[in-house]
């Protein structure tokens, strides 16, 4: 184990509310470089909200987002998704592929987006396939694969253009518990091996298992299990 | 676990030695526990006794170590109904945590606290078995996966009586 380094990600005091009761009610988060954290909790306790939050996909109503030393709050909408492009890779519970490409131009898709040319792009993203074990679907669109597959599409898409955090809300929530691991395996694998940092939404303690360190979010409140024990 | 009509079972396939017959536990089924010597020893007299195993040679140098088992007529009819005879669900009835939340909510003491100390703990179990399951081949991942179900159903106790807990400390305060 190496010293802790800085916090990449933090929030502290987070509230949100979309009608009269809480979203979030003053939820804390902090994760550093390289670290996998699971986001625990029942349904609707506001996991999902936070990940928004610390994304910059979501405003908070009240509190402060720092990613690399900057207040989130400050950014423009366009500074923040530019952010989200350059910084941030996603994994949404329903793999979220663009149904008329092909799984490699869904996994070239984020490079292609930013900027680098079509063959280098493709060369990066069956670089990516490959390390998660489906190079075999390059040419087949997502609804040709089965859902396991899909998921692991997703994960070389989130992880295609060197993303410094990955957001994974419910990765293997759509998927039976074989798939599941191999899904978990091989996107905190990769996460470890790029020092990407991970925030692991999930309900499952199986799936959390694969984090380094979890908090629970109860009723928009989060607690740091780490202080609990 | 019975240990007898696992050795019996290895036994099976050719007749072995004590130290060879706790080689081959260990190997398959010890994990993080092999097997004492005395208890093989005082298993396979056993055996020797109810007539499930004869011993078959014994090497020069004498010693118990020395004796060679073979498997009896009466030991594979012992093996296969023991097979054949489902495992009595463990009904997990005697919780400690249970009465451990009912007697801090009896003293005033923080119950939603030592909920979540459990959860973390088990949690940290569970991670060690992860890490030991992607390490391992497949016989470790089924030993680990059977571990990592039972902790997962506890950890989904804790959660649902951590929601409960309202409801229990008025019940218990009557
Ligand atoms: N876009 C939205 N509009 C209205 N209510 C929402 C919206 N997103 C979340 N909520 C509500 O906020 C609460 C927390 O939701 P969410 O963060 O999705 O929880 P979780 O991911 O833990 O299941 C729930 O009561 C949910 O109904
Ligand atoms: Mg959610």
């Amino acid at each position: 184990m190496t010293a802790p380094a800085e916090p990449l990600l933090t929030a502290t005091g987070l509230r949100k509310s979309y009608g009269p009761t809480p979203a979030l009610d003053g939820a804390d988060f902090s994760i550093r470089p390289g670290e996998v954290v699971a986001v625990m909790g029942p349904s609707g306790s506001g996991k999902s909200t936070l990940l928004h939050c610390l994304a910059g996909i979501v405003r908070a109503d009240a509190g402060d987002v720092r990613y690399d030393g900057r207040s989130m709050a400050g950014m423009s909408d366009g500074e923040r998704s530019a952010l989200r492009r350059a910084d941030f890779g996603f994994v949404f519970q329903f793999g979220q592929l663009v149904p008329e490409l092909t799984c490699l131009e869904n996994v070239a898709m984020p490079m292609r987006l930013s900027g680098t040319k079509r063959r280098a792009a493709e060369k990066q993203a069956a670089l990516w396939l490959d390390r998660l074990e489906v190079a075999d679907v390059a040419g087949k669109r997502p609804g040709e694969v089965s859902g396991g597959q899909g998921q692991r599409v997703a994960v070389a898409r989130a992880l295609v253009s060197g993303p410094r955090v990955v957001f994974a809300d419910e990765p293997t929530g759509a998927l039976d518990s074989l798939n599941g691991e191999r899904v978990m395996r091989l996107l905190t694998e990769a996460a470890h091996d790029t020092r990407a940092a991970v925030v692991l939404v999930t309900h499952e303690a199986r799936v959390a298992a694969y984090s380094d360190r979890e908090i629970v979010v109860r009723d928009g409140k989060s607690r740091d299990m780490e202080r609990a024990a | 676990m019975s240990i007898g009509h696992a050795l019996l079972g290895l036994l099976e396939s050719g007749p072995r030695h004590g130290y060879d017959l706790k080689r081959a536990f260990d190997e398959r089924f010890g994990h993080d526990r092999p097997l004492a010597y005395g208890q093989v020893y005082s298993t396979m007299a056993r055996l020797l006794k109810n007539g499930l195993v004869e011993v078959d040679g014994i090497e020069a140098g004498g010693g118990p170590e020395r004796k060679r088992y073979a498997i009896t007529d009466a030991g594979v009819t012992d093996v296969e109904s023991w097979l054949a005879q489902p495992e009595k669900p463990e009904p997990y009835l005697q919780t400690t945590l249970y009465t451990k939340v009912v007697l801090a909510l009896l003293t005033g003491r923080p119950a939603a606290d030592l909920l979540d100390t459990q959860r973390a703990e088990h949690l940290r179990l569970m991670r060690e078995l992860t890490r030991r399951k992607t390490a391992g081949d497949l016989a470790d991942q089924l030993i680990c996966d059977h571990a990592l179900f039972h902790l997962e159903a506890d950890l989904r106790w804790l959660e649902l009586t951590s929601a409960r807990l309202g409801q229990l400390a008025a019940e218990v305060a009557r």
